[in-house]
């Protein structure tokens, strides 16, 4: 028997406005616990929302890069549910008129790309949350987070395995941090994801029934909560039971899932319009003005690289990959002459080194102007490309400026033909048999004495005038 | 007549405070504000003001959340809540020189009718011993009509302001739904709440609505129109001005001594020159049972955060977190209270979502379009306020539907969002009886004009209580 698998994701982005969705409620991270609460957070007897337009702008740069359609009016509604970090009793959210729907986004995985569809991605409120371990017998609760704007980004049930689901989470994850409305820290909660996982018969028109798994904020243990659940179904299945429609909890620890709620346990939400908040209209020139500032998105970034600026392929590939090293390659581009020469060194050393420390560039000591000075301290030949691997790696640790480095240990290449001359023969009256032998034909020899001198000079000479010096004294 | 006196202001408020203390059976107070009130007083003997309403002592419906003074809604629940901020159109009244003597008692979260819903007890109509004031508003009503204070402010969500300023023998005002802010007003129904003022006349009404209104950037539902000066109109004569009576509504259920008073009354306007033109509402019977769906369904939903966990009463030890809710929501609230949820939850339950919420929202369009049209060709509504004067404490306890019905003429102005005014117009075995007028879209003045025209012709609005010093 075949089995394919049908998946659907619900991803939470928490967008980066600096107030709440309908409070002036700072929305920072990390601070103490119930202190970015104000009035309406609270919940209080007698509060009312007012929409923030900045997450509904934010939404909609969402909905123009997939290419969706923009409700020009949309509105909000109540969810009807207890629970103690939820202070009104109820979430407001977009249940009827959602601001985005219809978009679609491209995604790759290592063998193939391929297009998903969004269905709709709306507005919400993000809850509060408990703390059950802090207090003996007791749960905390902390509101800081209650009335953060969240946009819902709801695909069709089309994905087909964990690893498309992995790809699809990367995808949006990619675009909403170049669009800007997004931190994509996942380790702060900035991304979450509900998965929606049926399997049926291969060839079977009808969707089976689905197991929705809560709340998964890694790409690793989406992927693994996903093939768990798919083999369990399976499991469920050809032992002549019926899956149950569920809410499951994926557990890390134990790489399983496990169930929350049924689904006669489920709430009954009693959605209905918010009757505190008017639909929120977004005017034409609101909507031209943000579509005028799209940020450029990571393929207009790649083909420009290549195109413009000409870079190789596979460099453009993993410069317009994430936003911090684009904005890396061009902040220092600009600082420099020698744009393909700082994708040279982002896709070479720099990789080399984040991947050594497993860390995103913008944590990094590095700077754009530092960077691009090394670059640029390079191609004027105050110092060789070898030296310059020193003084990065003397910057990647303290963070210190390039010149000052390069000045403070003795750099700068030496420019003064004579004296290099005079090195280069000194070396080569002190090796006559190596002489001797690439006269003879051992061509291989010349990089001997290349090297000696570097090593005379401690790096510091031009490799171009060795050459050149070199083969005067040789030939 | 609130701005006329000659003795200081804190003998004024020293006078409210000894005027609620002998008539403390009406009950009408559930949190006085008397050492503030004092205080302001004294400042301003000292530093004389030229506010609007400097020093008038005005008494403030428990529903309005008042910075540092105990607010309770009229519920158990609320008994020991202190909000940290004030309500717009208190800080508005306050502004103004308002002075807040007290928190006046109400229905439970402002629903029920004749004010016997209240945790702290019933309200006495100062009109005659266990006589209801009427409600929500029953307890704002009581101390206005008892002359312990000459203004208060009341909300209106069905008629909570007019059916009992009726019931009281006073005037009360229900503005356009988003005149007044609603920020700091506990929610009943959102939609139909609007907070009012109440007084012994309609130019005072005029006075108060021009401090209480404003535009709130704290409220999205609250306008953002001009907000006319309300004592301008107020003497426009009357003179070929188009009263409608609407023709489909049944005047059978009422007493006739009722309706000879109303009828009387419409003939004082018309010799005030004023033309009657019946006009047809045709939905307007669906107006109870459409707000009997709306008004349950959003209170359940705004009543859910009370619920024990971060404010108001929580109950004593419960074993999880499914007993704190149910008991200290079982023990907070109200039978009425609690009925309203149970319909509301009900109305808006899966399955049931269309067939009563969906339904209801389509009828009230139905009802607002039916005012459209009538409004087209006329410049105010009148209908009588209540079907009868003050009932018996306890006489329509047993049967809900009997007291919903109490609402009958008042709360089509509320689906449809327009101003309404009652103001007394005679009097029914010593009890008197009020004439609605409901008015256009933002056209509080067309309703205050002949409100205070009527006013200027007869005495209805001066009759007072027996006892009652004016």
């Amino acid at each position: 028997m075949s089995w394919e698998t049908v998946i659907g994701l619900e991803i939470h982005v928490q967008l980066s406005t600096k107030s709440k969705l309908f409070s002036g409620g700072s929305t920072e991270f990390g601070a103490e616990s119930n202190t970015h609460v104000d009035l309406v957070d609270m919940g209080l007897p007698g509060v009312l929302p007012v929409a923030n337009k900045e997450a509904f702008y934010k939404a909609i740069r969402f909905g123009l890069a997939t290419g969706a359609e923009i409700n020009q009016e949309s509105s909000f509604d109540r969810k009807n549910y207890f629970y103690p970090d939820l202070p009104k009793g109820y979430q407001i959210t977009q249940m009827t008129k959602p601001i985005v729907e219809k978009g679609s986004i491209k995604i790759a995985t290592d063998e193939y790309e391929r297009v998903i569809n969004i269905t709709r991605a709306h507005l919400e409120e993000d809850a509060g949350k408990s703390i059950h371990d802090l207090f003996e017998g007791k749960t905390g609760v902390d509101l800081n987070r209650a009335g953060t704007p969240l946009l819902e980004i709801v695909s069709e049930p089309e994905i087909s395995n964990a690893k498309e689901a992995v790809s699809y989470f990367k995808a949006i994850r990619q675009l909403v941090t170049f669009l800007d409305i997004c931190d994509g820290n996942m380790a702060q909660g900035s991304m979450r994801c509900d998965v929606n996982v049926s399997v049926r018969k291969s060839g079977d028109k009808e969707l089976g029934t689905r197991a929705e798994l809560k709340n998964i904020n890694s790409f690793k243990f989406i992927e693994k909560a996903i093939n768990y659940e798919i083999d369990r179904q399976i499991r469920v299945i050809e032992s002549g039971e019926s899956v149950v429609q569920e809410t499951r909890l994926y557990d890390s620890e134990k790489n399983e899932t496990r169930s929350m709620r049924s689904k006669e346990e489920a709430n009954d939400y009693r959605y209905f319009p918010c009757p505190d908040l008017l639909p929120v209209v977004i005017s034409d020139k609101e909507l031209k003005d943000i579509k005028d500032n799209l940020p450029e998105l990571p393929e207009e970034k790649e083909k420009r690289y290549i195109t413009e600026i000409g870079l190789e392929e596979s460099e453009a590939k993993i410069i317009s990959s994430s936003k911090t090293m684009a904005n890396m390659f061009e902040e220092a581009s600009s600082k420099t002459d020698d744009a393909k020469l700082v994708a040279k060194w982002l896709v070479g050393d720099i990789s080399a080194l984040l991947n050594k420390d497993n860390i995103d560039i913008d944590e990094s000591n590095l700077t754009p102007e530092n960077f691009g000075k090394l670059i640029e301290r390079i191609s004027d030949n105050t110092i060789s490309g070898k030296i310059a691997k020193s003084v990065l790696e003397e910057v990647w640790e303290s963070g210190s400026d390039v010149d000052e480095i390069i000045e403070s240990k003795g750099l700068v290449q030496i420019q003064d033909e004579s004296l290099l001359e005079e090195i280069a023969k000194k070396v080569v009256d002190s090796n006559p048999d190596q002489v001797a032998s690439y006269k003879a034909g051992k061509d291989k020899l010349f990089g001997f004495f290349v090297g000696q001198v570097m090593k005379e000079t401690q790096g510091k000479a031009n490799p171009k005038s060795i050459n050149e010096i070199l083969k005067n004294l040789l030939n | 007549m609130i701005s006329q006196k000659e003795i200081s202001n804190k003998e004024v408020i020293e006078e409210v405070y000894s005027h609620i203390e002998e008539n403390k059976h009406l009950n009408a107070f559930i949190t006085l504000n008397k050492e503030p009130s004092l205080k302001k007083s004294e400042e301003l003997d000292n530093n004389p003001s030229d506010l609007p309403l400097a020093g008038i002592p005005i008494a403030q419906k428990d529903l309005f959340c008042t910075k540092d003074l105990r607010t309770t809604c009229g519920s158990r629940i609320l008994n020991n809540f202190i909000p940290p901020y004030s309500a717009t159109v208190i800080e508005n009244l306050e502004n103004a020189g308002c002075i807040s003597i007290g928190k006046t008692n109400m229905d439970e979260f402002a629903m029920g009718s004749s004010n016997e819903t209240s945790f702290f007890g019933n309200v006495e109509n100062p009109w005659g011993e266990n006589l209801v004031p009427g409600g929500s508003s029953g307890g704002s009503a009581a101390a206005v009509s008892a002359g312990i204070v000459p203004a208060a402010s009341a909300t209106d969500t069905g008629g909570s302001i007019r059916q009992p300023a009726s019931l009281c023998g006073i005037t009360g005002l229900k503005p356009t739904y988003g005149r007044i802010s609603r920020w700091g007003m506990i929610a009943f129904a959102s939609s139909l709440d609007q907070a009012g003022p109440m007084a012994r006349t309609a130019e005072d009404c005029a006075l108060l609505l021009n401090q209480m209104c404003s535009h709130d950037e704290k409220d999205t539902t609250s306008l953002n129109d001009d907000i006319p000066n309300f004592e301008e109109n107020l003497n426009q004569p009357l003179k070929n001005k188009k009263i409608g009576i609407v023709k489909d509504l049944d005047l059978s259920s009422l007493d006739n001594e009722v309706v000879k008073v109303y009828q009387d009354s419409l003939k004082e306007f018309e010799a005030l020159g004023a033309n009657l033109i019946d006009i047809s509402l045709p939905n307007l019977s669906l107006s109870v049972p459409t707000y009997y769906v709306v008004a349950p369904a959003e209170c359940s939903s705004n009543l859910s955060r009370f619920d024990g966990v971060k404010f108001g009463r929580r109950s004593e030890d419960p074993k999880d977190l499914e007993e704190l809710y149910i008991k200290s929501r079982s023990e907070g609230f109200g039978d009425e209270v609690k009925r309203r949820i149970l319909i509301g939850s009900y109305v808006l339950s899966a399955g049931y979502y269309d067939a009563y919420y969906k339904k209801a929202q389509q009828v009230r369009r139905l009802i607002k379009n039916d005012f459209d049209k009538a409004f087209s060709n006329i410049d105010v509504i009148m209908t009588p306020t209540t079907r009868g004067p003050a009932f018996e404490m306890g006489s329509k306890g047993s049967d809900p539907i009997q007291m919903y019905l109490e609402d009958l003429f008042t709360i089509s102005a509320n689906l449809a969002g327009l101003p309404a005014i009652s103001i007394p117009n005679g009097n029914v075995d010593n009890k008197p009886t009020g004439i609605q007028i409901i008015g256009n879209f933002l056209d509080e003045s067309s309703i205050l004009n002949f409100a205070h025209m009527f006013q200027t012709s007869t005495n209805w609005h001066m009759y007072t209580p027996e006892g009652v010093k004016e």
